[in-house]
């Protein structure tokens, strides 16, 4: 099942560039929260912190807290917490050595999965909930840079899932896709938050609009406004919102 | 920004201030036909209609190609979606204008009384279409609200008519049917002004994204 994050004074810098200033936001367990914005407004930095890779670059700092199901994240080691908190990034980016089967374990072996049974269980688990199974059933054992744009942003979400997650982040994962990929990805958010918190990092509009629960809008390193997308998309309460999702900003 | 976007709505303003014009034109050649009683100039009017049917369909295709091209949002969705139920509203204006006209073919001459509060029903009723249509343009929300306030003036003038009517029928019988079409009329004046009020809704829910009733 999904988990609920609590972010309290989140703050974030680049070396002394203050990406974020001070974010509180609850995200639900069990929903999709879409993270919209202008370019450089903090919504990548901000779903980087919730799985602890914003700290890994040099000259980078965070401050405040992230609770993850009632126990802070700073707690816990940083590679584990990426076992609760998978990500899924905008451009697929498959293990070009390996194949689709080799991709989708490739977590599972690093955390010590050994057994041939358990792994190809959890293969198939995974590629079925990612929508992928039916299509590459056959060709398990073809390179994962064999398959289309599509498909191989599917075989990443699967790689996410392998590890079984409680929280997935997804930073513009269709924004490289064309209509058809788009929708397959879309579709498969929306039956994945039965299992899974999830947040979405999109720069579409109507992709927030039909896919989130609720939407939080990030201006200039600021949670300017988070609640439910039917809200957002039809009575925004601030201004710049509003000037935002009607394309009017600035 | 949004350049057509921008010019989109202002092409829908433009149509439903054109559609509107339509609407007065055809409510005062219809009130003439009451007037004259001349079948001639009432098969005229009645033949007119198709001209705002025609209005309806085309702010209608406008809405749908922007809905379409632009994927507009929050204000300028509301404002699209009330484009559209606004040019229902002036259909249904120029429908009931049309159903004067046809009680005009109806009625054998003279008439029963002198035509006073009815003429004054008609231009309260266009005045208020022209002044929801201007608050649809300019976003007037005082301008709306005070449509409220002229469609109760204008309630209170179509009870008048019937009193004046029902004394009429009851004291003179064979001016029975003409007083039962008379009544028509000022139904017929009466909804046009709720349908103006209609638009001042429109306008509110644009502004606020909140639903109000004006026609209580």
């Amino acid at each position: 099942m999904g988990q609920s994050l609590i972010v309290r004074h989140l703050e974030a810098w680049y070396g002394s560039n203050k990406t974020l200033k001070g974010i509180n936001m609850q995200i639900a367990p069990n929903q999709v929260t879409a993270i919209i914005g202008p370019s450089g407004c903090g919504k990548s930095t901000f779903v980087r912190c919730i799985n602890r890779m914003h700290e890994t670059l040099p000259g980078t700092k965070v401050k405040g807290e992230i609770i993850l199901d009632g126990e802070s994240i700073y707690d816990q080691d940083p590679v584990a917490l990426r076992k609760t908190v998978g990500m899924v990034f905008q451009k697929a980016n498959p293990f070009p050595s390996m194949s689709i089967y080799e991709n989708v374990v490739a977590g599972l072996r690093l955390n010590g999965m050994k057994s041939k049974q358990k792994l190809q269980a959890s293969a198939e688990k995974s590629l079925r909930m990612a929508a992928l199974w039916d299509e590459v059933k056959d060709r398990l054992n073809y390179s994962g840079m064999s398959l289309s744009g599509g498909q191989q942003q599917r075989l990443c979400i699967a790689r996410a899932l392998a590890v079984e997650p409680s929280v997935l982040l997804m930073d513009e994962p269709a924004s490289a896709l064309d209509p058809i990929a788009t929708t397959h990805i879309e579709e498969l958010i929306r039956q994945l938050k039965e299992n899974y918190t999830i947040l979405i990092v999109t720069h579409n509009m109507q992709q927030a609009a039909r896919i989130a629960d609720s939407t939080a809008f990030f201006l200039s390193g600021e949670l300017v406004e988070h609640g439910p997308t039917s809200e957002i998309f039809t009575n925004p309460n601030d201004k710049r919102t509003e000037d935002y999702i009607t394309g009017r900003f600035g | 920004m949004r350049q057509s976007l921008n010019e989109g709505q202002l092409m829908l303003t433009n149509l439903l201030k054109d559609m509107g014009k339509e609407v007065e034109r055809i409510l005062k050649g219809c009130m003439q036909v009451l007037i004259t009683l001349d079948r001639t100039q009432a098969e005229y009017w009645i033949a007119e209609d198709q001209l705002v049917n025609n209005f309806e369909r085309q702010v209608d295709d406008a809405c749908v190609r922007l809905i379409a091209t632009q994927q507009p949002v929050a204000k300028d969705l509301r404002k699209i979606i009330s484009a559209m139920k606004i040019s229902t509203d002036l259909e249904r204006m120029a429908d009931l204008a049309i159903g004067i006209a046809k009680v005009g073919r109806r009625i054998e001459g003279p008439l029963c009384k002198p035509l006073i509060d009815i003429p004054l029903m008609a231009e309260k009723a266009l005045d208020m279409m022209r002044q929801g249509l201007e608050a649809y343009s300019n976003e007037d929300m005082e301008l709306a609200h005070n449509l409220a306030v002229q469609d109760d003036a204008v309630d209170h003038m179509y009870n008048q008519v019937v009193r004046d009517l029902l004394v009429i029928m009851t004291q003179t019988p064979e001016y029975l049917d003409q007083g039962m079409y008379l009544t028509f009329v000022g139904r017929y004046l009466e909804r046009f002004a709720d349908h103006a009020t209609n638009i001042g809704e429109n306008v509110i829910y644009i502004a606020t994204a909140e639903r109000q009733d004006l026609n209580k």
